[in-house]
């Protein structure tokens, strides 16, 4: 089949302002969208750039929008999108060169939350590991899903309007520790992320969850931690 | 210029160079560069676990650890390392549970394991639960937690920065040069000690499991300055990629109870590995796999074959088998359990297939996934250029690009995750060490010169040639006959063809004449670095007359431990390549015929 293939182009070192490139191709409905940007580039065009590694939905390296929604463009093929199809960098975010944008605000939120387990007690005195249920362990495994590829961050009004709204992918991390009955920093960060910049910014309008590539029931999380917020309990 | 001085440089962000840097950066200034984001590195992808004889489920012990690995390695492995990795690897793993690491639980609250292939109680030679896992994504959990840990530890990092060249100044180790992506400035890191970390090179092969970043940077970079690689002819297929794309469904699949299936409908591992069957050692059920499709029976004529993970499947299989849960009880399993232990698996096949593996058999094939070869280094991540193997001072490796060796011809799976960790943290210990007593070399005049006269060459090409063209031929043809079978003829053949490719690729020219994010630029780069390996893979693999683990000739189709227990060191001087040998160690375990 023949798919059109508008692009969003910007290169700051030629272009006053972006301009969009419509190529036409053959492709096949289980192309992925990436495998149209490498064909573009390979044959269209080799100045065309974006980032990629992985090549199936593991690394976060290529969040963009396709026909206006966020996606990872390896994990959004032709039969998911159709024959028209749009690709533009993530909102919210300065566009450095065609669909790269400047990831940096969004790993500094990340940055902000201690983004790291926090245990100063002793080890345990055999050696071994310590000890988590398995009840304890499934009550954060949804947050340990993310790949920091900012879709969600990038889909939220209320970061569009300030990024230093923590966002969701902030929160998702902050959850991801605060719910693991191992770690011992939940009260610095729930101080953290109860902060003006913080959940409180959170309108539910389920932007995040809906762009999230890994599934990850980002709005459940950050109501549970508005839930500790108010309650002041962890459960 | 722009020159940064620091104790150690680490290229690469995966788990190698994490593990490396958090070590390194406790006894010495010491600086992290990727051209990736760190947690975009391809130790994010991996899924299935990471081994360690913790015993938590089962009876295991370090020692059925070394022999099942060095068996694997089908007795190419040196035994000292393996010996060394599987006996650190319980308290390696308990480190990475004590950074946070969210492993999955057993109901009393340690680490859970499941069977992984070649992992075996060496008493009743069965499958044993020796994985330690985090749901099928435990690589990304290993990354997050160790890039995590280096903020804790405010690791310095040049994320985005590709490293180009390596400096050696009188035999040392004295620097590397990088490009920073969003600027295309030219930066100079000079250091007592490089640690290289970079990962495999399995996008030189058409069907492949691994990121577009694995283009064998760091090989390329050390052959070019004359240095020797080690076992570069060893390359692993897995046997489950996704049909045609080469996504990877992890042996996890198979260790919860999955099993392979032909075009007839029939279960075939039993007659190539009759005790462990299914979970038997990568290149062999890949090969079965292969010989399958070759002899008819692939699905509909097709090169694919099914693995079936239906519960019913896996019900009516354990039964047969034998398998029963730790308790003796019979091995009983739910979609709804299959998809909370494989669920990234499950999401694959949805997406990249519109196949669900819960009621539906998943197309696979073989899939190239695991540089075995690669910068020869010792135990402690010190990387050794010789038969003898003496020291390059100040020069370090380790990960998927290093080959210490304690994979040999075939990795088993979980070992590279335990690799990455345990020969990240030495080689992090030693340069930190080194860097202690060591003076900085003094840097040439011109440090950067060679990485521009690089670039340079790429812009300047008659443009006669399309780069894209190119990378899809070397792929073809080293997947085609440099891959899993291989024979005399194909194999020259192809070394004709990528000689002639590297010659094309003289006419590529970079369009892109920008400085900030030039990926134009960068994936020539890449392409030339991988022609680089895709060639010393091939003379190495022309050069060894045998078949053991992933080599496999059909025209010399035995081991042959007479001639051949013994690596290959290959290296480039002024043009022409030079194969030499090492001798393997072997301790404990004197090499025996390889049956599973
Ligand atoms: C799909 C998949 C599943 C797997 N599953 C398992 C498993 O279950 N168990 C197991 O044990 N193993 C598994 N493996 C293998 C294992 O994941 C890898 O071998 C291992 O993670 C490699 O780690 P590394 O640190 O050496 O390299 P990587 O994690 O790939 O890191 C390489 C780093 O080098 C950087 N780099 C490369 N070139 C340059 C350059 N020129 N300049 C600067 N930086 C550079 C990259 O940016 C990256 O940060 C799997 C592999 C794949 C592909
Ligand atoms: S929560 Fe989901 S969308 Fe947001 S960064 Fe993580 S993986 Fe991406
Ligand atoms: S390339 Fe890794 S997520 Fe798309």
């Amino acid at each position: 089949m023949q798919v059109t293939l508008k692009i969003f182009r910007y290169n700051p070192e030629v272009d006053k302002t972006f301009r969009y490139e419509t190529y036409t191709l053959e492709a096949v409905e289980t192309d992925r969208i990436l495998d149209l940007l490498e064909k573009v580039k390979g044959y269209n065009d080799g100045t065309l750039s974006f980032r990629r590694s992985c090549a199936h939905g593991v690394c976060g390296s290529d969040a963009m929008r396709v026909n206006g929604r966020n996606y990872l463009a390896c994990k959004v093929l032709v039969r998911d999108v159709g024959d028209k199809i749009t690709v533009e960098p993530l909102l919210g975010l300065k566009v450095v060169k065609d669909l790269i944008v400047d990831m940096e605000p969004f790993f500094d939120n990340y940055k902000k939350v201690l983004p790291y387990f926090i245990n100063d007690s002793p080890l345990p005195a055999d050696g071994k590991e310590r000890l988590q249920s398995p009840e304890q362990r499934a009550r954060f495994d949804e947050t340990t899903k993310c790949i920091l590829c900012a879709a969600c961050t990038t889909s939220c009004p209320s970061f569009w309007s300030s990024d230093d709204y923590l966002g969701p992918a902030a929160l998702v991390t902050a959850h991801r520790f605060i719910f693991d009955s191992r770690d011992e920093a939940a009260a610095e960060r729930m101080h953290i992320v109860s902060e003006t910049s913080g959940v409180a910014r959170c309108h539910t309008v389920f932007n995040c969850t809906m762009a999230c590539p890994r599934e990850i029931q980002i709005t459940k999380a950050i109501g549970e931690l508005k839930m500790a917020m108010i309650t002041g309990k962890i459960e | 210029m722009n020159i940064h001085q620091f104790d150690v440089v680490v290229v690469g962000a995966g788990g190698a160079g994490l593990m490396a840097g958090l070590y390194a950066s406790r006894g010495a200034k010491t600086a992290v560069i990727s051209k990736l984001y760190p947690t975009r590195s391809h130790t994010g992808a991996a899924q299935g676990g990471v081994a360690a004889a913790l015993g938590n489920l089962e009876g295991d012990n370090p020692d059925w650890h070394t022999y099942d690995t060095v068996k694997g390695s089908d007795y190419l492995g040196d035994q000292d390392a393996i010996e060394f990795m599987c006996h650190e690897a319980p308290q390696a793993v308990i480190e990475l549970e004590n950074y946070g690491l969210p492993f999955d639980r057993t109901p009393d609250g340690r680490i859970s394991q499941r069977p992984f292939g070649g992992h075996t109680n060496n008493e009743t030679g069965k499958p044993v639960r020796r994985a330690c896992h985090a749901a099928d994504r435990t690589g990304h959990m290993i990354l997050q937690t160790l890039y995590q840990q280096c903020l804790k530890n405010k690791v310095n990092f040049f994320d985005e920065y590709q490293v180009l060249d390596f400096i050696i100044v009188n035999g040392k180790a004295a620097g590397v040069v990088a490009v920073e992506l969003a600027t295309g400035e030219l930066h100079t890191f000079h250091a007592k000690a490089i640690i290289f970390a970079t990962g495999g090179h399995g996008r030189i092969f058409e069907v492949t499991s691994n990121a577009y970043a694995y283009t064998g940077d760091g090989a390329a970079i050390l052959l070019r300055h004359g240095l020797p690689l080690q076992d570069m002819e060893f390359f692993q297929f897995h046997p489950t990629g996704i049909y045609k794309l080469g996504i990877l469904i992890t042996e996890g699949v198979r260790g919860e109870g999955g099993i392979l299936i032909n075009g007839k409908g029939e279960r075939f591992m039993p007659k190539y590995a009759p005790t462990i069957k299914d979970l038997a050692s990568r290149d062999v059920v890949s090969r079965a796999i292969y010989t399958e499709i070759r002899e008819g029976r692939g699905v509909n004529g097709q090169n694919y074959v099914y693995l079936d993970v239906r519960p019913e499947s896996v019900i009516k299989y354990a039964a047969l088998d034998g398998r029963t849960n730790p308790d003796g009880t019979p091995y009983i399993v739910t979609g709804e359990q299959i998809l909370k232990k494989l669920p990234d698996i499950i999401d694959f096949c949805r997406v990249y297939l519109g196949v669900d593996p819960l009621t539906q058999m998943m197309p696979i094939q073989p899939t190239a996934h695991y540089t075995m070869g690669g910068i020869p280094t010792n135990k402690y991540g010190e990387v050794v250029i010789d038969d003898k193997n003496t020291v390059l001072p100040g020069l370090y490796a380790a990960g998927e690009c290093a080959c210490v060796s304690v994979h040999g011809g075939n990795r088993l799976g979980c070992n590279s995750l335990l690799d990455i960790i345990v020969f990240g943290k030495h080689a992090g210990l030693k340069a930190a060490e080194y860097a202690k007593t060591a003076d900085f070399e003094k840097l040439p005049d011109d440090a950067e010169a060679g990485s521009r006269s690089a670039f340079e060459a790429l812009r300047n090409g008659s443009g006669k040639e399309n780069a894209f063209d190119i990378g899809t031929e070397m792929k073809k043809v080293m997947f085609d006959d440099v891959g899993i079978y291989r024979n005399e003829k194909g194999m020259a053949e192809a070394l004709e063809k990528v000689r002639a490719l590297k010659e094309r690729f003289k006419g590529v020219r970079v369009t892109d004449t920008g400085k900030i994010f030039n990926t134009e630029l960068l994936n020539a780069w890449e392409l030339g670095n991988m022609l680089e390996v895709a060639e010393v893979i091939t003379v190495s693999a022309l050069n060894r007359k045998e078949s053991r683990g992933g080599h496999s000739r059909e025209d010399c189709p035995n081991r042959d431990d007479k001639n051949w227990l013994k690596h290959t060191l290959v290296r480039k001087q002024n043009g022409e390549i030079k194969i030499d040998y090492k001798p393997v160690t072997i301790t404990k375990y004197q090499p025996k015929e390889r049956v599973y």
